[in-house]
């Protein structure tokens, strides 16, 4: 039987199928030392939350504890396999340093409390603010790791009950681009393919998305189609010699913020070589004479010099995608935060448009999610969206909104867009929101220029209440910290990046007082007697089963309609798709399999906004534009990123994961095999740009923009020259900086500018300016990055990243290596 | 023929437009998504002046004036307490920038009628091309205000 070290081999074997063929199951396993599989007591449904591929799982429960996890080899997400993080997190749930008692600031220090109390203190204060200034002294700031439940309970409190505006999430950090991009072309949020469109591709684009390091187990599937008969072709576009680059019949690396010029290339070749599907553009879009318009202006020449590519791979990449017969496109962190996010990810989606790949096997979008729950804080409204896809611009939406939750619609904000992240910390900043509600996030290390975040969330005048598992570094700047039960201490549904909903139910108690994040917020409304027109306590709902059912009411006729599942049907079925109701009760693979879309101006849930400005656009417009609500075909021009290298700062820095980390790992910096895989921070620095500065791999580096700091070893690999690569990922609460008087200098976000994407308001992390200096020499070990991917060294030296012993698994499913 | 007039007007509109942009982004260090977009849009601005300088000649239009045009409406206060308070500095700049950002919309809309009327398809391309950023522009400015107004009317 082949063995395998997930952290060695984090694909691990192989299932090679043909085109159209069903993917192979292989089921992946892994128990704590010296339990077996029949010493697991039960079994319990749930799915991967340490990132947005949805794998599904059991979890196994013995004496109380969980003591593991299997792969569901039936569920159409991940047919059993599991990938290094969903194998590991888990342990963290264990972790000592739990929170398990509510924490409140007394002589500047967290002392701990019971739940009355601190709870009295959150709901004085607010009562306090909302009688001073009104709804708009309150925010909040939530994840993309709760459950469905928990994010439509936050949204009907903050929207509904309170009527503040100011209310998002850190989704807004990784795909608040996809949602808009997809709202831009189509109308509507929601996925338009599926994950099972890898099976039927016969091109795969990957733009800006490392799937092999942020959805280990959807890469397990590329990889198995790579080996099977017929194999897809792929593209990548990634300034990093990733797997995926590796895989690629052709790799574009281009300079960094430079996408929307190669994307209008690639749409000029297919244009001029006669690619396009001119019946499909005909009947389902508009916008094809401006795209081609603007597109003329960009020969591959042209944008060969503004990406700093050969004109020639330009021409290559276009021939690929216009030789596609069933073209998959996924996109990610390489467009999303980058320069013109949201212009750039619209030109995806028109490639797919022009060629009719859309609403058929193998032809499909995936404007990917980084966080697990992404999906549901879009659905829920959460995020800065509304509640069930409704249009914040359309008065019909409000009142329907209103009705389903039995309010005034005057009482729900929507005299502007929804607040988005970065302007929240911005009123925090200048004093006009003096209450912010952080749930199950880490802003003090994921949101960029982190001294500028770490004074605002530290202002005395700012009444700061953090609920979250550990004591992060942004909880230990709280004035009230709430200890929260996490995933398998809890039951509640939540979607993946491609519309699959699997019900994730409670294992085992929380630890301590800790409680349920809907407890928690129902808790609250309760204490501040929130009301429905009738008088009734709003939230309505009282637990998740009933939290759900106000959820399937609330989306029944919108295009996520959850409304024909259950929790039984999803215990007993796994994943579904949404939207399911009684015309699709099995859910529904695809979007758009007709041509149609959600894009009538009555039905649409953005009117949209301007691609280079950023400006909403009116009904007024959209319904002139797009009358019959066909799919849009959006042209842009190419403005430079904000932040160029200079003389004084040479060198562009894109910030990134890597495969065994998650956020700011509050949770897999708990699990021993995570960490000791990718230890520490590193910089990656091209082997021309290493020789140029005498860098030699280990030594210790300094990378310093006009904002700060960050001191690591450098790990000389195959980036592209005048890019360096920092991960984003490391904080401080594991380090000496954890003490007030500690240096800072260990995460990304100390060097990233405070900028965003006019269009999606997502925070630019991949555009800064910076200079690197070699800091002395090193002591011969090499830097502690992964060698098993992206971060991979040049030299052959580096010992190989792989599992302790005790990280091998003996694989129960089939597969050959 | 007066489209010499009318290019010359937008010369100097459009000049002083991105002279504007860029006052107020630098007026708002702190607003990123103000500092950063005018800067963008001023850019639109130069290219638009370099579009009128190659296509004036044809007009024997003379394009000289003052180096770096003021405003017209430079100097003058918008809302009361506005020069103690970055907020309402904010609120006046935008309500400016709609409204110069519509009389620049309005001199290609006006050389647009003119391209028409004398067939010319290079002025007509030229206005084409920079009118409808014009209204972009405009409509920027006021998507902002709608969208920080209310914070700041009652923080």
């Amino acid at each position: 039987m082949p063995s395998r070290d997930p952290i060695a081999e984090p694909w691990g074997s192989r299932t090679p199928y043909g085109p159209g063929r069903r993917w192979p199951a292989r089921v992946d396993l892994h128990l704590a030392e010296g339990v077996g599989p029949e010493d697991v007591d039960r079994w319990v449904p749930s799915a991967s939350i340490l990132h947005s591929n949805g794998d599904a799982l059991d979890i196994a429960v013995k004496d109380g504890r969980i003591v593991g996890v299997r792969g569901r080899g039936e569920d159409r997400v991940n047919r059993g396999r599991l990938g290094p993080k969903d194998l590991y997190g888990w342990q963290a749930n264990h972790s000592p340093d739990r929170l398990t008692r509510p924490l409140v600031r007394r002589g500047g220090k967290l002392v701990e409390t019971d739940w009355d109390t601190a709870m009295g203190l959150v709901v004085e204060r607010s009562r306090r603010l909302l009688d001073e200034q009104g709804a708009s002294a309150l925010g909040f700031y939530t994840s993309g790791q709760l459950f469905l439940e928990e994010y439509l309970t936050l949204a009907a409190i903050a929207h509904g009950a309170i009527g503040t505006n100011h209310l998002d999430g850190n989704t807004r950090l990784c795909t608040a681009t996809a949602a808009t991009a997809l709202k831009a072309s189509f109308g509507c949020d929601g996925q338009p393919g599926s994950y099972g469109d890898i099976d039927h591709a016969d091109v795969i684009a990957l733009y800006g998305h490392n799937m092999a390091e942020t959805q280990t187990v959807l890469w397990s599937r590329v990889l198995d189609r790579l080996a099977g008969p017929n194999p897809p072709r792929l593209l990548c576009v990634d300034p990093r010699p990733t797997p995926v680059a590796a895989h690629s019949a052709v790799h574009l690396a281009p300079r960094p913020g430079t996408n929307v010029a190669l994307m209008n290339a690639i749409q000029h070749e297919l244009i001029r070589t006669g690619r396009v599907d001119h019946a499909y553009v005909r009947d389902h879009t508009v916008g094809y004479g401006e795209l081609v318009r603007v597109t003329d202006d960009y020969p591959p020449e042209r944008a060969a010099e503004i990406c700093g590519l050969p004109a020639e791979r330009i021409r290559e990449a276009a021939a690929l995608l216009g030789g596609a017969e069933r073209l998959l496109s996924t996109v990610l962190q390489g467009f999303y935060q980058s320069n013109q996010a949201t212009a750039a990810a619209v030109q995806v989606n028109n490639v797919h448009l022009l060629r009719g790949m859309l609403g058929r096997p193998g032809a499909g979008v995936l404007q990917m999610n980084g966080q697990p729950t992404a999906q549901n804080t879009r659905e829920c409204g959460a995020d800065g969206d509304l509640t069930g896809f409704r249009n914040w611009n359309n008065d019909a939406h409000i009142s329907d909104l209103a009705a389903a939750w039995n309010l005034d619609p005057m009482r729900i904000p929507h005299y502007a867009p929804p607040t988005h992240a970065m302007q929240i910390m911005r009123y925090a900043e200048k004093g006009s929101i003096r209450f912010l509600w952080i749930s199950a996030t880490n802003p003090a290390v994921s949101l960029p220029e982190l001294r500028r975040i770490r004074e605002t969330l530290a202002r005395r005048e700012l009444f700061l209440v953090v609920q979250d598992v550990f004591m992060t570094e942004t909880a230990e700047l709280a004035d009230v910290v709430l200890p929260a039960a996490t995933w398998g201490e809890k039951t509640g549904t939540f979607t993946n990046s491609d519309r699959t909903v699997h019900l994730s139910e409670k294992a085992v108690e929380p630890p301590g007082e800790a409680r349920t994040d809907l407890d928690i917020f129902l808790d609250y409304a309760r204490r501040m007697n929130f009301r429905d027109a009738d008088g009734r306590p709003f939230p309505q709902w009282h637990d998740p089963v009933s939290a759900f059912e106000a959820w399937k009411r609330v989306s029944a006729g919108r295009p996520c309609d959850y409304s024909g599942l259950t929790y039984d049907r999803l215990r007993d079925t796994g994943g579904i798709q949404w939207p399911c109701d009684a015309e699709h009760p099995d859910g529904t693979e695809r979007l758009y399999t007709d041509g149609r879309f959600w894009a009538r101006p009555e039905e649409c849930e953005s009117y949209g906004r301007d691609l280079v400005t950023g400006a909403p656009k009116e009904e007024a417009e959209y319904r002139a534009a797009n009358p019959e609500g066909l799919a849009m075909l959006k042209a842009v021009e190419y403005v430079p990123p904000h932040e160029g290298p200079d003389g004084e700062y040479p060198f562009t820095l894109i910030t990134g994961r890597t495969l065994y980390h998650f956020h700011t790992r509050t949770k897999t910096g708990r699990a021993p095999e995570l960490r000791r895989a990718a230890p520490e921070v590193w910089v990656e620095v091209s082997a021309a740009d290493a020789l140029e500065a005498g860098v030699h791999e280990g030594d210790p580096v300094e990378v310093r923009s006009r904002r700060g700091v960050v001191r690591a070893r450098a790990r000389v690999g195959g980036i592209r020259p005048g890019v360096l690569f920092v991960p984003f990922h490391y904080g401080y609460w594991d380090t000496d900086a954890a003490d007030p008087d500690g240096e800072r200098d260990r995460a990304a976000n100390e060097l990233s500018a405070t900028d965003w994407d006019p269009v999606s308001k997502q925070p630019l992390f991949k555009t800064a300016a910076v200079r690197l200096r070699r800091v002395g020499a090193g002591d011969g070990r090499p830097s502690p990055a992964p060698t098993t991917t992206a971060s991979a060294p040049l030299d052959a030296e580096v010992a190989a990243t792989r599992g302790r012993p005790d990280t091998l698994e003996e694989p129960d499913g089939g597969g050959t290596r | 023929m007066r489209i010499g007039v009318a290019l010359r007007e937008l010369h100097r509109s459009e000049s002083a437009m991105a002279v504007e942009l860029l006052r107020v982004a630098d007026r708002h260090p702190e607003e990123p998504e103000i500092r950063h977009v005018a800067r963008d849009l001023a850019e639109w601005s130069r290219e638009h002046v370099r579009e009128i300088e190659g296509i004036a000649p044809r007009y024997g239009t003379d394009l000289s004036g003052p180096e770096h045009p003021e405003p017209s409406e430079e100097g003058e206060r918008e809302l009361p307490g506005e020069d103690s308070d970055a907020d309402l500095a904010l609120l006046a700049d935008l309500k400016r920038l709609y409204r110069l950002g519509g009389g620049v919309a309005l001199d290609w809309d006006l050389l647009g009628q003119g391209a028409q009327i004398i067939a010319d398809s290079d002025l007509l391309a030229v206005t084409e091309r920079c009118h409808p950023r014009s209204v972009r522009r405009m409509h920027w400015a006021r998507g902002m205000l709608k969208a920080v107004s209310p914070q700041i009317l009652v923080g």
